[in-house]
């Protein structure tokens, strides 16, 4: 398919070709059903075929959720059921309302387009984080008002302070680094004949789970100089003894930069991506046009190259940040949050699941939510400058 | 002016060729640079990969790296008892092996155990045993190295019967599989539709906004915007609370509208910029032939917008297989539905020093998005350059 139509937006108006060929859907809907005759037959129809898909569904969702069949049949039902139930209910709810007819067809089809997005958007985010805010004013069981009573005591908790300043931690010393070695790469990969190879190499952890990079880098991490590779350079370097680099409190706050490299060694890829393709993009005779004015290569570094590609730093600036912001996994897998390593998320969760206390846990996911809010606002302003919506 | 220009355009097609080859010292400190960063990078695969062949002994007792050659001290010979003439027990002993007197090695009891070299540095001996009937065994530095492979990990990772597992000492002893077939095949069960329902909801939802007219229209994309960088955590427990009531807790469908709820913000933008910058004069002739917005939308704009519809599903798929949060909220009571990073993250709790199963664990749980993200590189990288956060 898709090298049918490599690149849609090329494809203009030297292409009317394709929509000769469209079936004409909606309105055939009463030659099938035409015998039925009375408007009655219709509406019944129009109601039991949207009751039969429901009961289907249904059904299968009760198979699936008391079965015993063997897994992999599960497997096969499960995805057959899911993604061919929503196009159903898609495909059902459109047949519905194009044999209304006529005026409401227009009206109500672009319901039928937007409206579950919508509906699952506000359900999924929109009005959970309406309620997580309320439940942040309640009591630890959400049924007594407490007013500003839970922010006072997440900013007044000691560990909490801890999680505060190591989230900083992780956005000084991952994002800038992430940024650094992603835009070295991204510049190196550009004059070496490798490239390719190079940046896949580099991308490749993004393919891999925070929970899988937290197993390799404990392997590396591991006290025992026969497992762990930095410990078996440790001490055959010093001959002193092997060190627990993430588990132990006494090199904290410095723990933390052993985590902080797993996200860096996921997360590098990315900015290189993003950031090559950017360099890539700088008109090449302005660099040509530096070099000839006898400009080294550190003053073309410096003084071109970043300033063209500045606007890519700061929206995967900002995109690096908000994701060190939320890190959770890689913490909770490598200490579980011990050793002083704990970060907002693994606060919020500890507060929510372990401590069961739902208006600090609730309070701190708003503190998180607050602090992205200042994206919120730069996108939506990014929005209403480029469209004309 | 025209002079600029027309060097301009010389120095447009030479740039590309001539930039990968400049001064040869650039060249090697360029490749030099770039070798050692896609080494520091690779290395923890590599090891993570390697260990997972090894026997659980060797992983005990020997880096994964000792698998490529290094010299090191390798016992030779039979080891032979003490000698009368070694001087006291308690004190400094001088001790030669016995084929080559020459070469005689000083020092206590507590050294020779660790092992002492000889003073010409072709043997080390080790005292084996306690102190009074302890033999020397004789070594010598070789090349040597560890290729000792075996896929029993992968056995005992993968299968749920018992394995009897022989130790290097000679007993035997039985250790139960962790079934992580059972987790992978739902982590198949979770991702596809997880990917492939936000998707479909969202391109409906992209065409509504960018091809109809309807109320608001504009104020339920700003939302759609707005909620990109909504972190997750602000919605788990309220989500949690409906999940409890319905009874959804630990259902497929359950954390596949989880899944759905959070990757469609992102999705919804990234195709709506795709499907509005469509060719407008393609739609308006289609609907001259009388055809409707579902026809248009299925048999046209669906077809047209396969590459976006490919690089968010990298993602999306990426995202959910590799996803722990979700899954330990939205299944954690259920260990049955458990998927492989729950699994893995479980198996750090409980047999975190196992490394023969976690490491073998470990690349079971990549190996799909492994094969998807370098089949598929190329949309993923679209999809990122499309750019935006999500929550």
């Amino acid at each position: 398919m898709d090298n049918q139509f490599p690149e849609p937006v090329a494809t203009t108006k030297a292409q009317p070709a394709p929509i000769a060929a469209p079936v004409p859907g909606g309105s055939s809907a009463q030659g099938p059903l035409g015998w039925l005759g009375t408007n009655v037959g219709r509406i019944l129809i129009s109601i039991a075929i949207p009751l039969l898909a429901f009961y289907v569904l249904y059904q299968g969702f009760l198979f699936l959720r008391d079965t015993n069949a063997p897994k992999a049949v599960v497997a096969v039902i499960a995805i057959i059921w899911g993604v061919g139930g929503v196009a159903l209910l898609y495909w059902v709810a459109n047949w519905v309302v194009e044999r209304m007819g006529g005026e409401v067809v227009s009206r109500v089809q672009p319901f039928v387009f937007v409206g579950p997005a919508i509906a699952i958007l506000a359900w999924y985010l929109a009005i959970p984080a309406l309620r997580t805010f309320q439940l942040s004013l309640m009591g630890p069981t959400g049924d007594t008002f407490v007013g500003l009573k839970n922010y006072a005591d997440v900013f007044a908790d000691r560990t909490m302070f801890t999680a505060f300043f190591n989230n900083i931690l992780w956005i000084v010393f991952g994002a800038s680094f992430c940024l650094i070695l992603g835009l070295l790469v991204a510049v190196l990969a550009d004059r070496s004949r490798y490239e390719t190879a190079a940046k896949a190499l580099i991308f490749m952890p993004m393919a891999i789970s925070m929970v899988g990079a937290s197993i390799i880098f404990r392997l590396i991490y591991a006290v025992n100089p026969n497992i762990g590779l930095l410990n078996a350079i440790y001490t055959g370097l010093t001959g002193a003894e092997p060190v627990a680099w993430t588990a132990s409190a006494q090199l904290s706050p410095w723990n933390n930069l052993f985590l902080i490299a797993v996200m860096i060694w996921l997360q590098t890829g990315y900015c290189m991506v993003l950031f090559s393709a950017a360099i890539k993009g700088i008109p090449t005779d302005m660099l040509e046009a530096a070099r000839v004015d006898g400009a080294n290569e550190f003053q073309v570094f410096f003084r071109i190259m970043i300033p063209a590609i500045m606007g890519t730093i700061i929206a995967v600036g900002t995109t690096v940040i908000i994701f060190t912001l939320k890190i959770f996994d890689v913490v909770w897998v490598m200490t579980g949050g011990q050793f002083n390593t704990q970060v907002i998320a693994t606060q919020y969760y500890r507060e929510y699941f372990t401590a069961q206390n739902s208006g600090t846990g609730s309070a701190i996911a708003i503190v998180l939510l607050i602090c992205v809010i200042p994206v919120m606002i730069y996108n939506l302003r990014g929005f209403s400058e480029r469209e004309a919506f | 002016m025209a002079t600029a220009a027309a060097t301009q355009t010389r120095a447009g097609a030479t740039t590309a060729t001539t930039k990968k080859r400049k001064s040869p010292w650039g060249q090697i400190f360029v490749n030099g640079v770039l070798l050692l960063l896609v080494l520091v990078w690779i290395i923890p695969t590599v090891g993570l990969l390697v260990s997972s062949f090894r026997t659980r002994f060797d992983i005990q007792t020997s880096g994964w790296w000792t698998i490529f050659p290094h010299r090191d001290y390798v016992t030779v010979g039979e080891p032979f008892a003490v000698p009368d003439n070694a001087g006291d027990r308690n004190g400094v002993m001088s001790i030669a092996p016995p084929n080559d007197t020459g070469s005689v090695a000083k020092g206590t009891f507590e050294q020779f155990r660790d092992g002492v070299t000889t003073s010409d540095g072709k043997y080390r001996l080790v005292w084996i045993g306690n102190r009074r009937t302890g033999q020397i065994a004789i070594q010598q530095q070789q090349w040597i190295s560890n290729t000792n492979f075996t896929l029993e990990n992968y056995q005992q990772v993968l299968g749920t019967t018992t394995y009897e597992i022989k130790q290097p000492d000679g007993t035997v002893t039985t250790e139960q599989g962790t079934n992580f077939v059972n987790a992978f095949i739902n982590s198949v069960i979770v991702t596809v539709p997880a990917t492939v329902i936000p998707i479909l909801i969202a391109a409906f939802a992209a065409y509504g906004f960018a091809w109809m007219r309807f109320p608001l229209r504009r104020w339920f994309f700003i939302v759609v915007i707005a909620l990109l960088v909504v972190p997750l955590q602000t919605a788990l427990v309220p989500i949690l609370t409906d999940y409890v009531k319905l009874s959804l807790n630990g259902t497929f469908l359950g954390i596949w509208l989880a899944h759905t709820g959070f990757g469609l913000p992102l999705a919804t933008y990234l195709l709506y910029s795709y499907i509005s910058t469509l060719p407008r004069d393609i739609l308006e002739s289609a609907f001259i032939d009388g055809a409707s917005h579902f026809t248009i939308f299925t048999q046209l704009i669906l077809p047209l917008s396969v590459p976006a519809l490919a690089s968010f599903a990298i993602f999306q798929f990426l995202w959910t297989w590799n996803d722990y949060l979700v899954a330990l909220i939205f299944i954690g009571a259920k260990p049955d539905v458990q998927v492989l990073t729950m699994r893995l993250a479980d198996m750090v709790g409980t047999r975190g020093n196992d490394w023969h199963l976690l490491t073998a664990g470990a690349f079971v749980s990549m190996l799909l998005p492994l094969v998807v993200f370098f089949s598929l590189q190329r949309y993923f990288v679209r999809g990122l350059m499309a750019g935006s956060v999500k929550g």
